[in-house]
């Protein structure tokens, strides 16, 4: 049991200790996108890495809770709590329906298949200028709990962390339960899961409703802490950049996810200095850490430092 | 010795500040879709700090410039502006190349306090007024109001409206439709086209069968409008064709060819910089614009880069005036900023005015014999 929650305890010190270290708000500010990140890409882990699906449009569930939670308190006077619930619903629903086709198909054109929803979502939030602002997005209300405006970086340093450290704990509990076990038997072999009686498709979809929420809260989270929105956050890109998160921190490594998360966060501002090579230095690291490290850092690391499975 | 102790610290003190570089922030587009704009805009910026720096500085301090490029991502835009305001400790900013960008940054600089000037179009970026925001550059607004006062004088009172889908033709077409009945012109036809579209033919076959049009307005940017030009022409519609903003560059006659003959756009001053009279009150301004930037970076303006030029300027303008980077007194400057001329026109900034350029400061330019001149 100890255990089991080991990493989760180390989690939670860093969390705690990391404030009184840090020298100015700017480090806060990405300390705050890390853990956002960290959060998502867990979700998303869950799906590539557990349960062995893609989805290459994950970014638009961000966008449909990012602009659930800019646009319903903006234009209709939405509490924003209520907003950011309508979102999480909204995403979650969009998933519900499109899963079962989308889960029809296997690798690429599954990989196709989410790549188109996530370009619909973007394409409409780019459209509907009216209410979205189109192309250049649109500001948000601060988000308010009980009167209260939570408008100060620190507020939202300690709500993201609550955020993270539940969805860690969540994210352990859940792939050692039935379900989880069920999850990692669909991705070794779906028609094994299916002989000793695992529902295949019932429980695809539970868990890409699952990470889309994931992924739609945490949208609402950066929409209401950056205070804008733009068509940008559920672009083809950010996929692709969460995705790679997954990657390089390992696929079904829970703390793969947020070492990936963060590393992958902090990296553009590292090389922001370089001037024009950053993305070649980018792509670089990239390479060698998929040459290097296939199965993602964490489980690398894990099994080359006493082997242990987390 | 305990003053002499005081003096000593003091003169080490204010050795140390006098060497300190003013801090200059900026975030722009160099790479992604809006590298057309950031790239020049970027270019303008390091070479007038280099130029600065080597007449002595501001204030006897030297400047430094901290850059970073979001890509064309408006979301990277917001976390470099906390960057620049919280780490880097920026003294003001220029840039925010997109409107998209510049409003990602405009809540962080509210809340901050730095004086902030954007290089984005949209009106949105200084309607309505925030304290810290400025842009001396033009916006869409003025390019609608422009043509339309021309529009007016030559009696046309029936247009046919064509904007792009992206960003620009959109916001333009937003502004055109709030302003249009003020010159008492109505809108009979009312088309859009993609940006990336090859051919106009339809929209166009359209607007010529609706009755009563009198001329066309195309609200586009880069190559749409040279081809909406060429769709124009081989129709064989014989309407006047006006252009908003975007297409005053030699590259929009070289792309429409012959069919560009008698077409009207907007530019500001710079695009003929040399076709202006010497009584021009901008031809100083703009030929040294010229002269530098084609010297070091051997490529022709373009009107972005003349924006940075003026917006950077505006604000060390400022910092002379009020004799310190103190914020406040900054921000109070630029505010109190009378007969700027720059390469875009004359900007006066009051307090509810944070743009200070009227539609005067557009030039309505014709094709004629194959060269941009200014109409009469």
């Amino acid at each position: 049991m100890i255990r089991r929650y080991l990493g989760l305890y180390v989690v939670a010190v860093i969390i705690a200790v990391l404030p009184f270290l840090i020298p100015n708000g700017f480090y806060l500010d990405l300390a705050i996108r890390m853990g956002i990140n960290a959060v998502i890409v867990l979700g998303l882990n869950l799906l590539i890495g557990f349960a062995g699906q893609i989805s290459m449009g994950h970014a638009g569930f961000i966008g449909i809770g990012a602009f659930a939670s800019a646009v319903l308190p903006t234009h209709f006077g939405w509490h924003p709590f209520v907003a950011l619930v309508a979102g999480a619903v909204l995403a979650g629903s969009l998933a519900a329906l499109v899963a079962r086709p989308i889960f029809r198909l296997k690798g690429h054109y599954l990989a196709m298949a989410t790549l188109g929803l996530g370009i619909i979502v973007n394409i409409v939030l780019r459209n509907e200028a009216k209410y979205t602002g189109g192309p250049d997005g649109m500001p948000v209300p601060p988000f308010t709990l009980f009167g209260f405006a939570i408008d100060s970086d620190k507020h939202w340093y300690w709500i993201v962390s609550v955020i993270l450290m539940v969805s860690v704990w969540a994210s352990i509990n859940l792939m050692n339960s039935p379900f989880g076990r069920a999850l990692r038997g669909l991705h070794g072999s779906e028609v094994a899961a299916q002989v000793v009686g695992v529902n295949v498709t019932r429980y695809k979809v539970a868990i890409f409703v699952m990470s889309a929420v994931f992924a739609s809260l945490m949208g609402s989270v950066t929409a209401h802490y950056v205070g804008f929105v733009s068509p940008s956050l559920a672009d083809f890109g950010h996929s692709i950049e969460l995705i790679t998160m997954v990657v390089v921190g390992g696929m079904a490594s829970v703390f793969g996810s947020l070492v990936g998360a963060v590393l992958l966060t902090a990296l553009p501002q590292a090389l922001a200095t370089f001037e024009g090579w950053e993305t070649v230095a980018f792509g670089v690291i990239l390479i060698l850490c998929m040459i290097f490290m296939p199965k993602g850092l964490v489980p690398t690391l894990a099994a080359r430092f006493g082997g242990r499975r987390e | 010795m305990t003053i002499g102790g005081i003096a000593l610290a003091i003169g080490v003190m204010s050795s140390a500040i006098a060497a300190d570089p003013i801090k200059v922030g900026s975030v722009l587009s160099v790479t992604g879709p809006a590298a057309f704009l950031g790239d020049p805009e970027l270019k303008t910026l390091q070479m007038y700090v280099d130029d600065l720096n080597n007449q002595g500085g501001l204030l006897g301090r030297p400047l430094q410039l901290v850059h970073y490029d979001d890509g064309s991502d408006a979301n990277k835009a917001n976390a470099f502006a906390k960057r620049l305001i919280e780490d880097d400790k920026v003294d003001f900013i220029v840039g925010g190349t997109t409107t998209g960008s510049t409003m990602s940054m405009v809540p962080l600089i509210e809340k901050a306090g730095v004086p902030f000037m954007s290089l984005a179009g949209a009106v949105v970026v200084v309607e309505p007024v925030k304290k810290w925001v400025f842009k001396a550059s033009t916006t869409d607004r003025i390019a609608a109001e422009r043509v339309l006062t021309d529009m007016k004088k030559h009696g046309i009172t029936k247009i046919a409206l064509l904007s792009d889908t992206a960003g620009f033709g959109q916001s333009g077409k937003a502004q055109t439709e709030l302003v249009v009945a003020k010159y008492g012109i109505t809108l009979v036809a009312n088309e859009t086209y993609g940006p990336k579209d090859t051919d106009a033919s339809p929209q166009l076959t359209k607007i010529r069968n609706t009755p009563g049009v009198e001329a066309i307005f195309v609200f586009g940017f880069g190559q749409g409008p040279a081809i909406v030009t060429k769709n124009i022409k081989q129709l064989g519609i014989t309407l006047p064709v006006y252009h908003a903003h975007g297409v005053g560059s030699e590259e929009f006659i070289k792309l429409a060819g012959p069919a560009a003959e008698g077409v009207r756009a907007l530019a500001p001053a710079l695009m003929i910089a040399d076709k202006l009279p010497n009584s021009d009150p901008q031809k100083p301004v703009v030929s040294a614009y010229v002269k530098a930037f084609e010297g070091r970076w051997k490529e022709h303006v373009s009107m972005f880069g003349g924006q940075a030029h003026d917006n950077f300027f505006i604000v060390v303008d400022a910092v002379k005036r009020a004799g310190t980077v103190d914020k406040e007194k900054v921000r109070d400057q630029i505010e109190a900023t009378k007969k700027y001329i720059g390469t875009g026109g004359e900007v006066n900034m009051t307090a509810a005015d944070h743009m200070g350029l009227d539609m005067w400061s557009l030039r309505m330019l014709e094709v004629k014999n194959g060269a941009w001149v200014e109409a009469q």
